[in-house]
């Protein structure tokens, strides 16, 4: 069904309305496998919603989505194969407290996936070596640092071996010096080839690993380009606007 | 130079606590007697407390009558000792001599070794399942053969035992058979009703769960009892009329179901949003996501108003009394009808209470103990 040639993500003038609120606003996007896509924009400017879609955590009301050549309806058992393909991120990390780091990483794999629990388990070791938090796989969430637990949350997205990764603001809810430690679990991530679209505001991130920067304003794309060209030559005054007041505050 | 190095530097470290600021003195002069007003209210209150407690006690220890002769005329227990005492001491006798009535009512005398089995196999069942090393596939089992066990000894009619119909069965069994078959049965339910109610893209299965809380939350128990034992029989074909007793379990499950429901919809919406997003995220289907993530965590959060409902509805099955079925409290009142024991009705309800107690006691403190051990592995 899917081959190299095919682009991971496929956004066709995508429209989006909570009640009165148009939140998307003919949004069109493609992401080519392999490819990293960075979102930014002031809050409220729909990056949220828009990475949502894409796993259909939120429905769309016109256009089309089609992830790894499936298009996004109403089909459930569809819905939940895609999803399962599609690693999310969210920025309250939302690891289930009630289970260990290690169930909360073998959950899906044993569950979705039909891995025998050994497999799955050696798996899940595996990924929380590559975050770097083996030791940690036998205590609750609640016992660990936020840091420690968005790189949990990207481990636990990882057992699944999805072809896509979103994060969703993964590092606002941190503190700064938890900050590190997640962006370079994500740029080792993003070195190893991984599909990724990540909304952030971390500038100096989307300049290392991003292939494109999208920048969001009231529901529509304003202006897209590599980082070079996003950040030091901005075309519009609202994307001048908003790096001036990322930048003041850093 | 010499007192830099010789002179002790008090660290200031923790202080001794200054005297009397523990202990059962402090407790009591910082609790009961820290101003005049409170000393009086004290002293009021421990007056009124020893005055009844003595007077308890000495009515129902010092004075009490614990057995009484047998008067060889009638061959019956003679009460004059208890009559004599009446108003002073308490007459325990009753106890003795209507404690086998009291506790399997009219379940014929020389099989109620039976019915004692059914009590012994209804505690081991509670306390097997309160063990948390015990919560496997295998419980279920446990609970299909112990019920099996409990009916096969009540009914009889199979293994040489004598069969027993069900309109014989009364007391204790009968307590724990409608609570323990009522809140096992309502309990599935419940957490399906809850479900459905927060269903969102089942509109028809929301709005017949709404109906059934709505309409069976409106209604008193006592109606449903009278519904499922008077009106219901009537629009059921001829010979064909399930027993009373099974009417009245069916009423108590749909009832227990919808306060269950309440409880556990309450668990369902005070969890996270994000549990569920992360869920649906990881491409769990629905019952995966509810089984696995939602309900044990929402479960947990309930365990209070849960066992609430448990113990409420363990005390509400005594309603069936008033549809002539011999629970536990029926029993005791049949017993106290008793001529000879008419005048001790006081005795027969302080002991109905005492077991009624022991029952919600224990599952109340087993509820304390497992919020305890679960805010144990789940720190958020």
């Amino acid at each position: 069904m899917s081959n190299d040639t095919q682009p991971a993500i496929v956004l066709e003038k995508v429209n989006k309305w909570f009640g009165q609120l148009h939140v998307l606003r003919d949004v069109s996007l493609t992401v080519a496998t392999g490819e990293k896509v960075v979102v930014c924009g002031p809050s409220g400017s729909g990056k949220s919603t828009l990475i949502r879609c894409i796993n259909r955590l939120e429905t769309h009301q016109e256009g089309r989505i089609l992830v790894d050549g499936t298009e996004l309806t109403d089909d459930t058992r569809a819905l939940d194969t895609i999803r399962s393909e599609v690693g999310m991120v969210f920025q309250s990390f939302n690891l289930f407290p009630h289970l260990t780091i290690l169930e909360n990483c073998t959950l899906a794999p044993i569950w979705v996936r039909k891995m025998p629990k050994v497999e799955a388990d050696a798996l899940a070791m595996e990924f929380l070596t590559r975050v770097k938090i083996p030791e940690q796989a036998l205590k609750y969430p609640g016992q660990l640092s936020g840091g420690q637990q968005q790189r949990v949350a990207i481990a636990r997205a990882l057992c699944m071996r999805p072809k896509i990764m979103l994060f969703d603001e993964p590092t606002s809810a941190l503190d700064p010096e938890m900050i590190k430690e997640v962006l370079d679990t994500m740029i080792e991530l993003a070195e190893s080839g991984m599909t990724m679209v990540c909304v952030t505001h971390e500038m100096g991130f989307a300049r290392q690993v991003a292939d494109r920067v999208l920048f969001m304003d009231q529901g529509e794309v304003v202006e897209s380009g590599t980082p070079v060209e996003m950040f030091e030559r901005p075309q519009t005054e609202r994307l001048k606007l908003f790096l001036s007041q990322i930048l003041r505050g850093h | 130079m010499s007192t830099a190095t010789t002179t002790h530097i008090s660290v200031p470290g923790r202080e001794q606590p200054p005297m009397l600021v523990a202990g059962p003195v402090a407790w009591a002069r910082a609790n009961l007697f820290n101003s005049i007003g409170s000393s009086l209210v004290t002293l009021a209150l421990a007056y009124f407390l020893l005055k009844y407690a003595a007077s308890f006690i000495d009515w129902a220890f010092l004075k009490s009558v614990w057995t009484v002769p047998m008067d060889p005329a009638t061959g019956k227990l003679d009460p004059t000792a208890c009559r004599a005492a009446k108003g002073t001491g308490a007459c325990w006798a009753v106890i003795w001599d209507k404690y086998r009535f009291i506790l399997f009512g009219r379940y014929p005398f020389e099989e109620q070794w039976r019915a004692a089995i059914v009590l012994v196999l209804f505690i081991g069942l509670f306390v097997t399942s309160a063990m948390r090393r015990f919560w496997r596939r295998e419980l279920a089992l446990i609970w299909v053969a112990t019920l099996t066990a409990i009916f096969v000894l009540m009914w009889g009619g199979v293994f040489g035992l004598r069969y027993v119909p069900q309109d014989e069965w009364g007391g204790l069994p009968i307590t724990l058979i409608l609570s323990t078959f009522g809140l096992a049965c309502a309990f599935p339910i419940a957490v399906l009703v809850a479900l459905g109610r927060r269903s969102t893209n089942l509109p028809a299965v929301k709005l017949l769960c709404v109906i059934y809380i709505e309409v069976i939350r409106g209604v008193p128990l006592i109606s449903l009892l009278f519904m499922a034992s008077v009106m219901f029989p009537l629009f059921m074909p001829e010979g064909l009329n399930p027993d009373k007793l099974l009417r009245a379990q069916v009423a108590i499950i749909l009832f227990a179901a919808v306060y269950l429901a309440e409880v556990i919809r309450g668990g369902l919406q005070a969890l996270p949003k994000g549990q569920y997003e992360a869920a649906d995220a990881l491409g769990l289907s629905y019952w995966k996501k509810m089984g696995l993530i939602i309900l044990p965590q929402a479960l947990r959060l309930v365990i209070p108003p849960l066992v609430n409902t448990f113990i409420g509805f363990f005390k509400d099955t005594s309603l069936v009394l008033i549809i002539g079925i011999f629970d536990l409290l029926t029993s005791g009142k049949v017993a106290v009808a008793d001529p000879i024991w008419q005048a001790f009705s006081t005795e027969v309800y302080i002991m109905l209470g005492l077991i009624y107690f022991c029952f919600c006691f224990s599952m109340s403190r087993y509820s304390r103990g497992l919020e305890r051990e679960f805010s144990k592995s789940v720190r958020r």
